[in-house]
């Protein structure tokens, strides 16, 4: 079957999204996380007064600062991203999808962004307490961002609180309360944080371990590696336990992305297995080469052992007959926008609302639904199925690098809490070996809730390609190519000072204190 | 609290514009910071005072132009989705100038080559100059109508493709609008560093703020005269559903009619304060610059924004953007607004959270008040910007 919409244009469109907002989540998780780090090695030094928690905060701060420039780099493009390249999903569900993006500026940036210079600049001029206050305000609004945009996520998949107005021709919000406590949204909110809090304990973790295996500034490096090892330990139980799977029985985007999560090609009896691994085969619609764990994926996916967990064969049933009824919908639709008033054909329309995506998802093929052959129906049919095999395998290796970086920082709690940590060098070079798994699971769940989602933008109410702007192919290559050509140019030198200033350590501070700035080196150079 | 549809619809018009007004005080004054850095710093000493003054604060002060966006997309969903889409490339350049900013700020004196940090001095004065002359050539553009339609299921298209989409915004009368947008912001930067930095950078601020001020009130005079003289084809609203109806744009008729910009000041003469305030505030900033009074030429200098801005809302009312290939799709306070649920969310979380933003981001000034001197960015020189 050959689409009408232009696959390419909609397909750029996707790839820049995609980009720019992959390389915003690379930022985005260490700020949730060190923010918080920084609120507990300062509140330490506040509270005892130790100078080496003060120069901490500040050396943490120094790194933090490379990463926070680039996240909000990187993260006003998001804000304006609806606008310019898909204009018709702004028009579509902006009435409630910007109400959250709008009070998250109001209530979190604007926290977040107004403190955070004083955290760099006003060590001078604000008490011990205020520049506490400071920090814990930064890393609040970073987080209440978090939320907020996860609110406007949650909505993305699990569309609750509102309506289709066939007057105003878009979804309008019919319940405020609903929109923010959407499940979906508030699992999701806990998943995606605790992620971030991980993703800062193993940078922290990793960097540390790395001046203890180098025998430097051990004081600095010990304090820094048993915050990291406690918050990491709280952080990756709660990224496992609160794994945002048990929001996936709510709304059929959800369940989709569950039945393709577990290559659960046809509905098995509950409660159903878990494949632990093998090779989705989405041609005859089974796994190869698998090894299940019997009952696992009916306990975590319904919390029980009676209900049934769909597969993909019977979802596709029953998008056949949405799509069917969705043809109807949009042929109302169509009376009411030319101006019937009457009460039968609303009754009518209202009949069939909750399909109208589904009639949308024809829009590939045909420009009016109601003129489709059964060969298109078909066609959507399959297109309503996000490709099973990517998110099988992004979603295990998520997982795997979870429970590894659990394991890790289990036993660095463990030999901390022993006084053992120097002597075990196997584990702190596993450690800073570790460094970039964080970034791989948290960019690897952004795609498997993301893509996931196909073929909607906004899960059974618009399709993705219905939602771009209607730009030119020439517009997207030039943005797509500036966005990639920028954005890499300044990772390529955060990163570089990144490694600069890690590498520096501590004697980046000038303190007098620290390995660089010592006549003679030595490893028992005193940091209190 | 329930308040009326329609009142709704225009405390959102106010609301916009004081969310712009409160972004070309804040964000506008570090973009003019940028934007004067290379020529008021002659040395890499005198450049670190300048960016200091700004250091703790741009950021929040950007979060005004987040907030803008963001405010723009929950309250006129249809401006949004036509405006950012429509002025796609103009958009982009705006962004990847902004770019600049962040990245600028924070790693510019972290290494101590003068390569490097001249390099991100001219990142700094690109993040402030291109997006305060970009802003200016919209509003100049919005002033004469842009090419749009909308289709009957409320799709918007941009009736010119790619460069030929964006070129056009460059004609005179929209880079004239450019020219007092940078004038204004650059003069309003020059304020604060006459309040903020050392000697050496403050005279020079004095001095320039003194002919930006003048620069200002004359171009802005100018474009007004060039309206009445070129004799604008403005748009008006020949008949609409009721201001409380359901948001539809397709439900109007809109006409052309000359010297319609000036409608809004005939019917209320009162609104001719705008202007007034537009031309007079800068001319008094200027002297206040010669004077050597920062602190009032900063705030004169905020008073004639806040005009010059006022002035392109009350004379555009109630259209927002409108259309040239279809006057009947332009976009109007009346009918480009979200539902009323969500206008009255949105009302109440900014009457609650705009004066909370205020107060802290004034004790943030508060706290980091008096000038950034020479001594001090010596002193501070690994931990300062």
């Amino acid at each position: 079957m050959e689409p009408i919409y232009g696959d390419l244009f909609v397909n750029l469109s996707r790839w820049q999204f995609a980009a720019t907002a992959l390389y915003h989540f690379l930022f985005v998780p260490l700020t949730l996380g060190l923010t918080w780090m920084l609120v507990i090695m300062e509140s330490v030094y506040v509270m005892t007064g130790k100078e080496v928690y003060k120069d901490m905060t500040k050396f943490w701060g120094k790194l933090f600062g490379i990463n926070f420039a680039l996240g909000v780099t990187t993260g006003l493009t998001m804000e304006f991203q609806f606008g310019t390249n898909w204009s018709y999903y702004s028009h579509y569900v902006g009435d409630v999808f910007g109400a959250p993006l709008a009070i998250e500026g109001l209530m979190a940036f604007f926290l977040e962004s107004t403190f955070v210079g004083l955290f760099f600049l006003g060590w001078d001029k604000l008490s011990k307490r205020q520049h506490l206050a400071v920090t814990f305000f930064t890393a609040l609004g970073s987080n209440l961002s978090a939320l907020w945009i996860l609110v406007a996520n949650g909505w993305m998949q699990n569309p609750v609180g509102s309506e289709f107005s066939a007057e105003t021709m878009r979804m309008e919000m019919t319940n405020f309360a609903e929109v923010v406590l959407n499940p979906v949204a508030q699992v999701k909110f806990v998943h995606t944080v605790a992620a971030g809090y991980v993703t800062a304990s193993i940078f922290v973790i990793g960097i540390s371990a790395w001046y203890i295996l180098k025998g430097r500034d051990l004081a600095f490096a010990k304090r820094s590696f048993a915050v990291a090892a406690g918050f990491g330990l709280a952080a990756s139980l709660s990224v496992i336990v609160l794994g945002d799977e048990s929001g996936y029985e709510l709304g059929d985007v959800q369940k989709v992305k569950l039945a393709a999560i577990e290559a659960e090609y046809h509905t098995s009896e509950a409660p159903a297995a878990f494949n632990l691994i093998g090779w989705p085969n989405d041609k005859e619609m089974k796994v190869d080469y698998g090894i299940e764990i019997p009952w696992v994926m009916g306990l975590i996916a319904t919390r029980s052992f009676d209900k049934q967990v769909l597969g993909i064969s019977e979802l596709k049933e029953q998008h056949e007959v949405r799509i069917r009824s969705g043809m109807i919908a949009y042929d109302y639709l169509t009376k009411l926008r030319a101006g019937d008033k009457s009460e039968e054909t609303k009754a009518a329309f209202n009949e069939h609302k909750a399909d109208l995506g589904y009639g949308l998802l024809l829009k590939r093929y045909v420009d009016n639904p109601m003129e489709a052959t059964e060969d298109m129906i078909k066609a959507a049919v399959d297109d309503s199925i996000p490709s099973v095999p990517y998110l099988f395998l992004s979603f295990r290796i998520m997982v795997a690098f979870g429970f590894a970086m659990l394991a890790l920082f289990a036993l660095s709690f463990y030999y901390t809490a022993k006084r053992q940590i120097e002597e075990k060098r196997w584990l702190l070079k596993l450690l800073v070996l570790a460094i970039p798994l964080p970034w791989l699971s948290v960019e690897l769940g952004w795609f498997v809730a993301e893509y996931g989602r196909q073929p909607w933008a906004i899960g059974e109410v618009l399709p993705t390609f219905l939602a771009a702007s209607s730009l030119t192919i020439a517009d997207l290559i030039f943005s797509l190519t500036g966005f990639l050509a920028f954005y890499t140019f300044l990772l390529v030198i955060e990163v570089w000072l990144m490694f600069k200033f890690a590498r520096l350590g501590p004697s980046s501070l000038h303190t007098g204190r620290y390995y660089h700035e010592q006549s003679k080196p030595s490893s028992l150079a005193p940091a209190e | 609290m329930i308040i009326d549809y329609e009142i709704l619809k225009f405390a959102w018009w106010a609301l916009v514009g004081v969310l712009l007004i409160g972004f070309a005080i804040t964000d506008g004054m570090d973009m003019g910071v940028g934007t004067l850095l290379p020529f008021l710093g002659k040395n890499d000493p005198e450049r670190r005072i300048i960016i200091n003054t700004v250091g703790p604060h741009w950021d929040g002060n950007q979060v005004w132009f987040i907030t803008a966006g963001g405010a723009i997309f929950a309250a006129w969903p249809a401006v949004y989705a036509a405006a950012f889409s429509g002025f796609y490339l103009a958009m982009l350049l705006v962004l990847f100038a902004l770019f600049f900013r962040p990245v600028g700020f924070d790693y510019r004196s972290k290494i101590e080559n003068p390569g490097w940090r001249n390099a991100w001095d001219w990142g700094l004065f690109a993040g402030g100059f291109i997006p305060s002359l970009i802003f200016g050539v919209a509003f100049g553009n919005l002033l004469q109508g842009v090419p749009f339609h909308l289709d009957e299921f409320l799709r918007v298209t941009y009736d010119a493709k790619f460069l030929w989409a964006l070129l056009p915004l460059l004609n005179p009368f929209a880079i004239l609008a450019g020219l007092v947008s940078v004038a204004m912001l650059s003069g309003h930067g020059s304020t604060w560093l006459q309040m903020r930095a050392d000697e050496v950078v403050a005279a020079r601020a004095r001095q320039y703020g003194f002919y930006a001020g003048i620069a200002t009130a004359v171009l802005f005079a100018l474009a007004g005269l060039w309206i009445w003289a070129g004799n604008f084809n403005w748009f008006v609203i020949v008949s609409q559903p009721a201001y409380d109806a359901l948001p539809n744009p397709l439900a109007k008729e809109v006409a052309r009619e000359a010297g319609g910009l000036f409608n809004t000041y005939s019917t209320y003469p009162i609104a001719m304060l705008a202007p007034a305030i537009g031309i007079l505030c800068p001319l008094l900033m200027a002297l206040m610059s010669k004077a050597g009074k920062g602190g009032f030429a900063f705030l004169f200098s905020a008073l004639g924004m806040t005009g010059i801005i006022s002035t392109a809302g009350l004379s555009m009312f109630p259209f927002v953007m409108p259309s040239t290939t279809d006057p009947r799709s332009s976009l109007t306070v009346w009918d480009a607004t979200s539902s009323h649920l969500t206008l009255t969310v949105m009302f109440w979380t900014a009457v609650i959270f705009v004066p909370i933003v205020l107060a802290y981001t004034l004790w943030c000034y508060w706290r980091m008040w008096g000038r950034v001197t020479m001594d001090e960015i010596e002193a501070r020189s690994h931990s300062a910007y």
